[in-house]
């Protein structure tokens, strides 16, 4: 998708099961389109530049999940917390890291949100409250209970929002970790991005129950949604949010929505595990973009000219991020060696370590 | 279906090059096909094997080792797994109690966490509890050079070299992956068995394999390069910057390296090692895996235990430096032990 026209106009309409506009201002509406805009664009930059070999490694784009970073984390103050997987670009521009920080990590620059040291997978920002992307299958989940151990502890008014992808309720860790914020009646709220593939298999074919059961025996209230429509996901998460911050304890959601691009950049859109047609037709009917833009046109909250304007907006902010990451230094040498622990260990300089390479006869 | 199909080799699917699932006889083959080879023709000869892992089967696997397996051997002998290391590696080793002999890829080795406590603390110690043999690999990629930052990339080995009753396997060549593979499933003991992602695709390591059914024994490292001034101690990927680096201290400096290949981590060929350090009477070793606790540490213990009176110089080692993997593409080539660095430590060593 190059520009916003080719968005599919059919999306939506007449669909019931959306929500209505009530309960939202209109700028409000047009703020959560041009966000989810920006995510949208960020991930395209970040694409072509892998592309073109400015970004290496493993890339995992977040191409039609935008309405669960905006839904899931809009609702939070600046002072709650985000820990996620390896899915985790627009989540962190969600929380308010810097588009330039994030990018710049991803083309491994020393302005790097972690220094050019974790890459794609792990963007990381104490100050914003965004507590890392995650590069193993249900890692984080565990250190999602305590992050709401501590809030608990220190007697905070903040939440933590976990997210995972639907392969990581299979990991021990996150029953391990659920119990515990059941138990402890953790501030966490954790979010099952449920895309229906855990890279290349099928959820079906590997849980007997669906994404939303799979939290029942451990004591923590189950929800789902439609995380393809912004304003469903809003509202729930307003309401959870709210049950949370009362002392409720933990909440689980089943947050339904699909990767409209390969498991990471070197894996095609459909393969030997989904289809072209279901590909085409999930971005055809599906957009969370496009959804609440038809939403917004049909309720005539929002002008073609308006919405170009968005565009260029966001894609101004993009590109600004793509030329701050060009631009920016790679880490110097030292700094390989600078965060592996709290001070630089000096010990670590052994005979022919890095440090003593150059220059030795 | 019929197995010629994506033979071809040269085609760029996405996913990577396809490759055969049948043995290619007479056709150079690369490290990834030789471990596909393997394992297709362990599975053909025994009906005990059989594989686990994430996406293996459906998916053919985040590599394509086993592409099309799921359809020629059945999804019951080729087993998409929950993402859940300890609950499937766990139900491999109880599947091996009953005398099956289960493959489990880890889809990256740094995934293995997990599942540490099953291998080190149930399957590692089953025999010495009485569980009888228990067959049973843990096979994943590992090592850096992909930019797969610090949980796609690192070298698992010495997490598992302490425990008493595990193997550990750790090819170079697409000859010796095959052999060691077929070796590894047929013996009674866990092995894990190391792949370093470098060498899967990697041109210069195609080779053609025997027509016959060959196995590497377990145990028994090679001596990749024959030489008399100094022996470079290595395995996987490194064996190849060593050679690199044999060639330029050969043509520079006339300098003669023998690089010794382990192949076998656990259990190690202390006599192959001694032979070429007496022989030589300097020793280098070389590994990626980071240098604190590295392998080289017992490498020179045994030595300095067997070997003693024949060293002319210290024993030295370059290996990866004290860090976790890192993405940004100078640092992660800063931190892996290139060619040069190998050369200087070997220039050093010669003129001690």
């Amino acid at each position: 998708m190059t520009d916003t026209s080719t968005m599919s106009r059919e999306a939506g309409k007449g669909d019931e099961s959306m929500a209505g506009l009530e309960g939202f201002e209109k700028d409000q509406l047009k703020g959560f389109l041009k966000e989810m805009l920006l995510y949208r664009r960020f991930e395209e930059k970040a694409e072509e530049a892998y592309a073109i070999g400015k970004i290496g490694g493993f890339c995992h784009l977040h191409i039609g999940q935008e309405a669960v970073a905006l839904g899931f984390i809009g609702p939070l103050r600046q002072d709650d917390y985000v820990i996620t997987a390896y899915r985790d670009h627009t989540q962190a521009l969600a929380k308010g890291v810097d588009p330039n920080g994030v990018m710049a990590e991803l083309y491994g620059r020393d302005s790097g949100s972690a220094r050019g040291k974790g890459g794609s997978m792990h963007i990381f920002d104490v100050e914003k409250g965004f507590m890392g992307g995650h590069g193993i299958v249900g890692a984080q989940v565990p250190l999602a209970a305590g992050l709401g151990f501590a809030i608990k502890y220190r007697e905070e008014d903040r939440v933590c929002v976990c997210f995972m992808g639907d392969a990581a309720v299979n990991q021990g860790a996150f029953h391990e970790a659920l119990n515990m914020a059941a138990i402890w009646k953790l501030p966490v709220l954790f979010v099952v991005e449920n895309n229906e593939y855990g890279m290349g298999t099928a959820f079906s074919r590997v849980s007997a129950l669906p994404v939303k059961e799979r939290a029942a025996g451990l004591g923590v209230p189950a929800h789902h949604v439609n995380a393809q429509d912004i304003l469903a996901t809003w509202t729930l998460v307003e309401e959870l949010l709210e049950k949370i911050r009362a002392g409720e304890g933990p909440q689980y959601v089943d947050a339904r929505t699909y990767r409209f691009k390969g498991h990471s950049m070197s894996d095609p859109v459909s393969g030997t595990y989904r289809s072209k047609d279901e590909v085409e037709s999930k971005v055809k009917q599906e957009d969370p973009i496009s959804l609440l833009r038809d939403r917004l046109f049909d309720a005539e909250f929002l002008t073609e000219d308006e919405l170009e304007e968005m565009d260029r907006e966001v894609r101004a902010v993009v590109d600004e991020a793509a030329e701050f990451a060009e631009e920016a230094p790679f880490p110097a040498r030292e700094e390989l060696y600078n965060h592996v622990y709290s001070e630089v260990n000096e010990h670590g300089r052994l005979f022919f370590d890095g440090r003593d390479r150059e220059g030795e006869d | 279906m019929d197995r010629t199909e994506g033979a071809s080799g040269t085609t760029e699917a996405p996913g990577g090059p396809a490759h055969a699932t049948r043995t290619r006889r007479g056709e150079p083959v690369t490290f990834l096909e030789a471990i596909s080879e393997a394992l297709f023709e362990e599975m053909e000869r025994d009906d005990r094997v059989f594989l686990m892992g994430e996406d293996i089967g459906v998916y053919g696997g985040a590599f394509k080792v086993t592409r099309d397996f799921m359809e020629h051997f059945g999804s019951d002998r080729v087993i998409d797994t929950p993402i859940s290391e300890a609950g499937f590696t766990g139900a491999a080793a109880g599947a091996a109690h009953m005398g099956l002999r289960p493959v489990v890829e880890i889809q990256f080795m740094d995934f293995i966490s997990p599942a540490y406590d099953v291998i080190t603390n149930y399957i590692a110690t089953s025999l010495y509890r009485g569980s009888g043999p228990q067959s049973l690999v843990i096979r994943g990629p590992v090592g850096g050079g992909n930019r797969g930052g610090p949980f796609h990339s690192q070298n698992v080995e010495m997490a598992f070299f302490h425990t008493p009753g595990l193997k550990i396997v750790y090819p170079s060549t697409a000859r010796d992956a095959k052999g060691l593979l077929k070796a590894a499933i047929r013996d009674d003991d866990p092995v894990i068995f190391e792949e370093h992602k470098g060498l899967y695709r990697a041109p210069a390591l195609r080779e053609v394999l025997p027509d016959e059914d060959y196995v590497i024994p377990i145990g028994s490292a090679r001596v990749a390069r024959e030489g008399t001034d100094l022996t470079v101690v290595t395995y996987g990927m490194m064996v190849h910057r060593s050679s690199e680096a044999a060639d330029r201290l050969f043509e520079e400096d006339g300098v003669s390296v023998e690089i010794l290949d382990l192949r076998t981590l656990l259990p190690m060929d202390d006599e192959a090692i001694m032979r070429s350090v007496r022989k030589t009477g300097r020793l280098l070793v070389v590994h990626e895996d980071t240098r604190t606790g590295g392998i080289a540490g017992e490498i020179s213990m045994r030595v300095n235990e067997q070997a003693f009176e024949w060293l002319d110089a210290p024993i030295l080692r370059v290996t990866a430096i004290d860090a976790p993997v890192p993405y940004a593409a100078p640092l992660e080539d800063y931190f892996l032990p290139g060619v040069d660095d190998i050369v200087t430590a070997a220039r050093y060593l010669a003129k001690y």
